[in-house]
């Protein structure tokens, strides 16, 4: 089987090309190695990073934006959403805090100061 | 309680004859169905003092449009409304679009304005440079001017209100029951009574009149849509342009506006109902082409916003102001199109002295203040002034609005002063804060929570222009 | 009158950017003036990733990598105007502006100008209808999803493939709310690839092309829009209008520089990037103003924006100590495909290689891009592919720019 990519790694944005022949998946098309772990964890495992926000309860109106640490599984992003919507936190916050542990693998930490 | 006077419609002339009542030991509620003042056509006209020589002679138009000049600049002054004498000019392209040109003058002298001149194409454009070529004949009319609508009709109100009249919001009338008093119900049931009752519903005034018990005359909404654009372009002109009616349409102006902009328009459109205010693509091309027809090189790539009014008009083209022939207290201010801003203080002198001839006695009040702060005073401040402002009020150093330069004490004034703003638009008519050329992009977020705060509400209730107009769907 | 050596305009990415290369090019006496409550720009509200690959090696979120330099600005000890919003500049270097304790006037012995730029508007594109609520720029709902924690729809329609667009469609999605279509007037999408991938097709989210908003439906909250197919002339198309109900329309339509200030201090402005015409140093035609940052051209990518920016704050500190002489000026020209090139001028005796950014006109499958003075060939360069909606940069050395006189153009070709 063959798949047309298209990298999302860097802005480049290269068009890569994937065959997939049962565990092995050849990629062409690629300018770095990223790219090319991309194609094949795209066949394989797809993963991505999710990225939201988490109300601060003890500042008003105010978020402290969040990332999941490493990538999760593509068809996990909802599960994470749910997840990260139900958590909230309390100021100070620091810039790598944990806000969810243990989740699908990696942990949900702070990517904003809340002094 | 019982009111001696009610007014249906909060816009220029229900606010010019409430602050005309305003002097009075009267009694005045306004009644307004939307959730701000000047809602209607006064949120959206050309928002220009004509000179009088359009009105057909012995018409209440030519009488109180004259009459209307002074009055009006006069009565901008005690509110600190900024206006401009501009002048006008009214143009021919060619030998054919002439002859309008001399009829407008010759009537123009029989309604009694002053100062008129006809001007050849070439002494036309020395006055107005940008000016087309193409333009042939033109009549200068120099106490023509230019005035900013909604701040007219804010400030009157506003003023009204300081001197004691009251304003219902959101007061959509439903039913109109005449005993010896009006008593007059909203949609949501809520009830007020009036000795005598004012309808200055514009494009409803016929069904105010209706449900009054007067059917005599109908409405024929008008919609008129116009082009905005950028500051960068406000010096395009300095006189209002108009053309002369042809076939092909009643003529599209380019005007600097009070506020520094540049205003095309309007279309003339026929439209089922006062709500069509929407914008057509047919419009915005006439608009552009018949523009052009006066000023080629308007910038069209610098509009910044596109709107349309829907103004009322009658058959016999006439303003209808009169006591009601059917209906005993009820006065009819209706049909009130163009020049109906320009005569909106001298229609209120005559509303008054029709109430008094059917019976209202007008009692002086000796503190009446017909004046009011501006809301453009911050603005228009030095920097030494701003400076000694900002360190009595510190408000007013934190800037909201960066296209327009506004201070988050501009945006509070608006929210806490007469009459005080409830939705985001309404601070934008205010202050413009959202106005420029962003159009509220960087600081509605900013006007939301100030908004929100000063009124104790959440901000998913704060909306852009009233019930149904929510911003925030709700909490993350 | 307070006096600075250098008055930043601006604390987003580039004036953070120009500032920390300006204070470590020795001029210490820098300074930053922003209307925010804190340093950091738009970034602080972009808290999706993929920011500082290029830069800095590895991948960031906005508010990150906004971080990594509002902390460099803080250990240098560079003084910040919070709050502070510039109000008027002048050709000799005065800066007025406003915040809570009054008004401010700084005379400049050199000024970065770092602005960045804003959204266009709803208005500047004569969409036809009605104007209820639920209509924003993408910005201003991001914005308010972002940072005050607001939903802003459920059912939403976004105009234009801009990145910011392409960004919300995620956000919105991860939200919970159903976006029906992306539309995109021109015939090619705005935004980069990878939006494209990881902001849309992970979610179905449909893009349709040379497709636009034609009506906007609805009194007081948007209820729908009509959406059409556009002909050449990029009006709708009567027989391909369709209806699409949504509470929501956001804009992603394009970004203007801020230039007001640049136009009172009477600055000429390049009439295609809308920005200030500058040289390899980022001056303008006024010495000693500079201009970086998407005030001077809108960039795709944050890490391109620093990258400006260091050069702006290195060349405002070498003209306060009387570095930037008057040199052979040779300037740029767009030639075949190219949109732009920038900077405009660009001096020959430059003992630095000089990168030139650019702008492609049109989609293009593999180009070759020359730039060439006469007929001196001073540098080529092979892409694979070439799309407006990203930046390109090429490097001419400094032996090469020996060689310019008179114009440079920058032209491509198909291959």
């Amino acid at each position: 089987m063959t798949r047309n990519l298209t990298c999302i790694i860097c802005p480049r944005g290269c068009s890569l090309v994937a065959e997939i022949n049962g565990n092995e998946v050849k990629v062409t098309g690629h300018t770095c190695p990223k790219g090319e772990q991309y194609a094949i964890d795209e066949c394989t495992n797809p993963v991505r990073t999710v990225t939201s926000i988490v109300r601060v309860t003890n500042r008003e109106d105010t978020m402290v934006s969040c990332k999941t640490e490493n990538p999760i599984p593509k068809d996990k992003i909802f599960d994470v959403m749910a997840i990260i919507r139900s958590t909230t936190v309390e100021a100070p916050v620091s810039i790598g805090d944990v806000l969810c542990d243990d989740v699908f693998g990696t942990r949900v930490i702070a990517t904003k100061e809340i002094k | 309680m019982i009111y001696d006077v009610l007014i249906a419609g909060a816009g220029v002339v229900g606010g010019m004859v409430a602050r005309e009542l305003s002097k009075y030991k009267l009694s005045v509620c306004i009644l307004e169905k939307e959730n701000d003042v000047a809602m209607g056509a006064s949120k959206a006209n050309s928002g220009i003092v004509h000179g009088g020589f359009d009105p057909e002679p012995d018409t209440l138009k030519a009488k109180l449009n004259v009459a209307g000049v002074e009055m009006l600049y006069e009565a901008a002054d005690q509110l600190n409304v900024p206006y401009k004498k501009n002048g006008s000019l009214v143009c021919a392209f060619g030998a054919s679009e002439e002859p309008a040109v001399h009829e407008l003058y010759e009537r123009g002298l029989i309604n009694g304005v002053k100062g008129m001149e006809k001007l050849s194409g070439d002494e036309a454009r020395k006055i107005e440079p940008r000016l087309s070529e193409a333009c042939t004949l033109a009549l200068h009319i120099p106490s023509a001017g230019i005035v900013c609508p909604y701040q007219l009709t804010l400030s009157a109100i506003g003023n009204a209100m300081d001197n004691g009249v009251e304003l219902k919001r959101n007061f959509e009338i439903t039913d109109i029951e005449k005993t010896d008093l009006f008593t007059v119900t909203s949609y949501k049931g809520e009830t007020v009574q009036g000795r005598y009752f004012i309808n200055c519903a514009g494009c409803y005034s016929d069904e105010i009149a209706a449900k009054a018990g007067d059917c005599s005359f109908n409405i024929i909404p008008r919609a008129g849509e116009y082009l905005l654009l950028d500051k960068t372009e406000g010096e395009t002109v300095t006189h209002t342009i108009f053309q002369v009616p042809t076939p092909e349409g009643k003529g599209i102006l380019v005007s600097p506006t009070a506020d520094g902009n540049l205003l095309t328009g309007p279309t003339a459109a026929v439209v089922e109902t006062a709500e069509n205010t929407e914008i057509t693509q047919n419009g915005v091309d006439t608009v552009i082409k018949f523009a052009a027809k006066s000023v080629p090189s308007v910038q069209f790539r610098q509009v910044i916003t596109s709107f349309a009014g829907v103004r009322s008009s009658e058959k016999n083209g006439d303003f209808i102001i009169e006591a009601s022939k059917k209906v005993d207290g009820l006065v009819n201010v209706a049909a009130i199109d163009s020049p109906g801003l320009t005569s909106c203080v001298a229609i209120a002198r005559y509303v008054v002295g029709i109430l008094e001839d059917i019976g209202l006695a007008l009692d002086a009040k000796d503190n009446w203040d017909g004046t009011r702060v501006n809301t453009h005073a911050f603005r228009e401040m030095n920097d030494e002034e701003k400076d000694a402002y900002i360190k009595a009020n510190p408000a007013y150093g934190k800037i909201i609005c960066r296209c327009e330069t506004i201070s988050e004490g501009e945006i509070l004034d608006a929210i806490r002063r007469n009459p005080k703003a409830l939705d985001v638009d309404s601070v934008k008519r205010r202050t413009r804060a959202g106005m420029g050329r962003c159009q509220g992009g960087f600081c509605s977020p900013y006007v939301m929570k100030l908004i929100a705060k000063e009124q104790g509400i959440p901000m998913e209730q704060v909306t852009k222009k009233g019930e149904g107009s929510y911003i925030a769907t709700g909490k993350i | 009158m307070i006096n600075h050596d250098i008055v930043i305009i601006g604390g987003g990415p580039a004036g953070m950017a120009a500032a920390i290369a300006a204070y470590d090019a020795g001029i210490k006496d820098t300074v930053i003036l922003d209307r925010e409550d804190s340093i950091g720009g738009i970034l602080r509200q972009c808290i999706h990733n993929g920011f500082g690959l290029h830069k800095l090696g590895r991948e960031l979120t906005g508010p990150e990598y906004a971080d990594v330099f509002a902390k460099q600005v803080y250990e240098r000890g560079i003084k910040v105007y919070t709050e502070t919003m510039v109000t008027d500049l002048t050709a000799d270097k005065v800066v007025t502006a406003t915040n809570r304790e009054g008004i401010l006037k700084i005379q400049a012995k050199a000024v970065i100008l770092a602005m960045g730029c804003r959204e266009r508007s709803r208005g500047a594109l004569n969409i036809c209808g009605s104007r209820p609520a639920g209509i924003f720029s993408a910005g201003t709902a991001q914005k308010l999803v972002n940072c005050e924690g607001y939903a802003v729809g459920k059912r939403v329609v976004i105009l234009g493939s801009g990145d910011i667009g392409l960004i919300m469609a995620r956000r919105m999605s991860f939200e919970g709310a159903k976006v029906e279509a992306v539309c995109e007037i021109m015939p090619y999408s705005g935004g980069l690839t990878r939006n494209i991938v990881q902001c849309l097709e992970d979610y179905n989210i449909p893009l349709y092309l040379s497709t636009t908003v034609a009506e906007i439906h609805g009194k007081q909250r948007l209820e729908g829009v009509t959406i059409a197919q556009v002909g050449p002339d990029r009006r709708p198309i009567e027989e391909t209008k369709r209806y699409i109900p949504c509470d929501t329309l956001l804009l992603s339509v394009g970004l203007i520089p801020e230039n007001e200030l640049t136009r009172t201090a009477g600055i000429p402005i390049d009439p295609v990037t809308n920005g200030a015409l500058v040289d390899e140093n980022r001056q303008t035609a006024i010495p000693g103003i500079f201009a970086c940052g998407n005030v001077l051209q809108v960039h795709d990518l944050v890490d391109y924006v620093s990258d400006e920016a260091e050069i702006a704050g290195n060349g405002a500190a070498a003209y306060l100590k009387g570095e930037l002489d008057k040199k052979a000026t040779v300037s740029t020209k767009a030639g075949y495909g190219v949109r732009y090139v920038l900077p405009q001028t660009v001096s020959a005796l430059s003992d630095k290689p000089v990168s030139l950014f650019l702008r492609v006109a049109n989609p293009y499958g593999k180009v070759r891009f020359t730039v060439k003075s006469g007929d001196q060939v001073l540098a080529t360069a092979v892409r694979l592919k070439a799309v407006p909606g990203e930046m390109e940069k090429i490097n001419i050395p400094a032996e090469k720019l020996a060689l310019a006189s008179g114009e440079i153009t920058v032209s491509l070709e198909e291959l």
